[in-house]
């Protein structure tokens, strides 16, 4: 075990960490500042990826499918809202669930009649194909690289406009007592579909990021939604700095957890031994993290204040 | 008049049932997988069963047939109620596809115990192969150890002295492993399971990274195949090690990997390019009817139509005893060419070196290179009594 490999698998850590964050910074307004249970923000990763994916296949220019995609993903967010989602924001829990799962099943269907069951090929143009060398003798791709960087400034941005700038303090104002900001004269419905439509461009950013190094296909997203809500339930449902604190944390444990863990456990007991226990274990690592959190700070990590 | 009328329905009716009494039709319940992610599987698979059909004439050895497709939906609880229905109120004569071992395992007993034969399009746990093996059940494909049996073999006349392995973390994926570890002399320096359905292996290419392995083995079926192989040439590993792989480099996953995917070896029973008459046609009239290149799922399905229509044409009848005394005896023309049957009713056949090429019209798809075993029977049959 050598250092410069750990130090790789952080970077590794904070590539998943950051894809993480973008997915669940939406997820986590949706669900602390509106109390919606949202299922089908993974639809949003996918809707993401496809467009992007489509769109460079069409016009053979990576950047401008990305582009492109950005206000897509955001018309459809905001659709989305207007038509259905509002309707339900009175409805209790149960029924949020059921309607948004039901949309899961019916995005994935629409992208398999649309684009047929086969996964599009999709890869990143051949200039950010490249290395860099964080380490003498330790590559690393630029454009994990670039997603670290694009991810670390949509967390800034995320942040500057919720803590800075007069509609993030509606925004914040609206989490906390929605009747007495809309009594000020604030519009709280336009405000959160514009949030919605925030959150879901950010998912699919992510979906449009990952495309070019995963598998574009149906049901993509259902996977890294799993994850989104362990990391806004370690984070604090509702808190943006806590998602992405938790978001991080997640991506860390998962990616080293994966790899170290069976090089430790061959450390004390037999290989074959490690080989299972070690990829068993490996897997629950993020579950057994929110559970030990849950523990001692019911409410998450970071629980907005006043909520 | 109205008594006339009634009697003169049914006498029409008796002199209908008796003509259809006369012509019999043969029925085959086809379970595959139609939705989710590995739809396109089944969807390939369905394909290749209707154009088996077409050129067939939609007879099966001069038979009347009927084809039901019923989706499993990759669970083991529906499988077994699919086939409960076929079984009791179809009343199929015979059980054909079944891309997932676990999903055969659920509904083998059940199934042959029934006297109806059950022929597996894919699936080929070793329990059905050895001391579970059942006279009802035959396999068109292969049984799961033999594919990186042939890897592991190949991989010795090719000196490899050590090998990293690669497989998701479930049944099949050790399977596999073991199978590779059967015939492979080398050293085995890292085994590890990845999660199954796991989309990013970046982790684990930089574990490979700094390990430093000659030669890397890897069985990721489906999806994670697509991500391991494109993530794999991303991260320039081929300056590192050199990929080996079973059932990861496909029909099924070439088109999302295209150019990535050049230069990839792998083994199989099957490919586009193997040179007989049955496979021609299968091939040529697959891609103008469905536009692409049927994959090895797809051929294998069409093999077992053939076998039926072989089955029910040699013995004039669709009587299990019968058709299981023919489809025993091997000889059965497919695309693979004159399969033979081993005694435990998996078929021997050659094992063949592919490699992902263009072919003429800039299409990626796989060419054999090399044969690594003729006549190749499984290693459980010796285990299987009757």
């Amino acid at each position: 075990m050598t250092s410069t490999l750990l130090l790789e698998q952080i970077f590794n850590g904070l590539q998943a960490g950051i894809t993480l964050f973008l997915i669940a910074a939406g997820l986590t307004l949706i669900l602390g500042i509106m109390d919606f249970v949202f299922l089908a923000h993974g639809s949003q990763v996918m809707i993401g990826a496809y467009a992007a994916a489509a769109i460079t296949i069409a016009t053979n220019n990576f950047y401008f499918g990305i582009l492109a995609a950005i206000p897509i993903t955001f018309v459809c967010g905001y659709l989305l809202e207007w038509l259905i989602i509002r309707h339900l924001y009175g409805r209790d829990h149960m029924d949020q669930v059921l309607a948004t799962f039901g949309l899961i099943l019916f995005f994935n269907e629409a992208i398999r009649i649309g684009f047929g069951p086969a996964a599009l090929f999709t890869n990143f143009p051949s200039s950010l194909s490249g290395f860099i060398e964080i380490l003498p003798d330790t590559p690393y791709p630029v454009y994990r690289i670039l997603i670290i960087l694009v991810g670390l400034l949509c967390a800034l941005g995320i942040h500057l406009f919720v803590s800075r700038t007069r509609v993030g303090a509606m925004v914040r104002a609206g989490a906390s007592n929605p009747e007495m900001t809309a009594a000020l004269g604030i519009n709280v419905k336009i405000l959160f579909r514009f949030i919605f439509a925030a959150g879901a461009t950010f998912a699919g950013l992510a979906g449009m990021m990952i495309g070019p190094l995963t598998s574009v296909e149906p049901g993509m997203g259902e996977p890294l939604l799993i994850l989104s809500l362990v990391v806004i339930i370690i984070g604090g449902i509702g808190s943006v700095r806590g998602a992405f604190i938790a978001a991080i944390l997640i991506g860390l444990v998962d990616t080293v957890g994966r790899v170290m863990l069976p090089m430790l456990f061959k450390t004390f007991m037999s290989v074959s031994t490690a080989d299972t226990a070690g990829p068993a274990l490996a897997s629950m690592s993020v579950y057994i993290l929110m559970a030990v959190v849950l523990v001692f700070k019911p409410t998450g990590l970071f629980p907005p204040k006043g909520a | 008049m109205k008594n006339k009328f009634i009697t003169a329905v049914i006498a029409a009716g008796f002199v209908a049932s008796a003509g259809m009494a006369f012509a019999e039709t043969i029925k085959v319940g086809y379970i595959t997988t139609l939705s989710g992610g590995a739809g396109i599987i089944g969807k390939q698979m369905k394909n290749a069963v209707e154009l088996a059909m077409e050129h067939k004439g939609g007879k099966l050895g001069g038979m009347d047939a009927e084809v039901i497709f019923v989706d499993d939906q990759r669970k083991p609880d529906v499988t077994k109620q699919l086939a409960n229905k076929l079984l009791k109120s179809e009343k199929v004569d015979v059980i054909g596809g079944i891309i997932w071992s676990n999903l055969l395992m659920a509904i083998h007993k059940q199934v042959t115990r029934a006297d109806t034969l059950l022929i597996s399009s894919n699936a080929g746990p070793s329990p059905v192969a050895g001391s579970n093996c059942h006279k009802n059940f035959f396999s068109m494909s292969w049984q799961n150890d033999q594919t990186p049996e042939a890897m592991g073999a190949y991989m010795n006349t090719a000196g490899v002295k050590s090998v990293y392995a690669m497989a998701p973390n479930y049944q099949a994926g050790k399977d596999m492993i073991e199978g590779f570890k059967r015939f492979y002399d080398g050293e085995v320096v890292g085994e590890v399971y990845t999660k199954l359905g796991q989309t990013d292996f970046q982790a684990e290419l930089s574990a490979l990274r700094a390990a430093k392995p000659p030669a890397t083995f890897i069985f990721q079926p489906g999806g994670m195949g697509i991500n391991f192989v494109k993530q794999w040439k991303q991260a320039g590993m081929d300056d590192v090690s050199k990929l080996y792989t079973v059932f990861s480099v496909d029909g099924i996953s070439l088109p999302a990997l295209k150019e990535t995917a050049l230069g990839t070896i792998s083994t199989q029973t099957w490919s586009p390019d193997l040179d007989n008459a049955i496979n021609k046609r299968f091939v040529a009239d697959y891609k103008s009817k469905f536009g692409g290149y049927p994959s090895f799922y797809a051929a294998q399905a069409y093999d077992t139509i053939l076998a039926l229509d072989h089955a029910v044409a040699k013995t004039g009848s669709k009587d299990t005893a019968k058709m299981r005394e023919v489809l025993a005896a091997g000889g059965i023309p497919t695309t693979r060419g004159s399969l033979k049957m081993n005694t435990n009713h998996f078929p021997i056949q050659n094992f063949y070196l592919r490699e992902a090429v263009k072919d003429s019209d800039g299409v990626v798809t796989s060419k054999i290179i090399d044969t690594v075993f003729e006549d190749h029977g499984d290693a459980y049959a010796q285990d299987c009594k009757f």
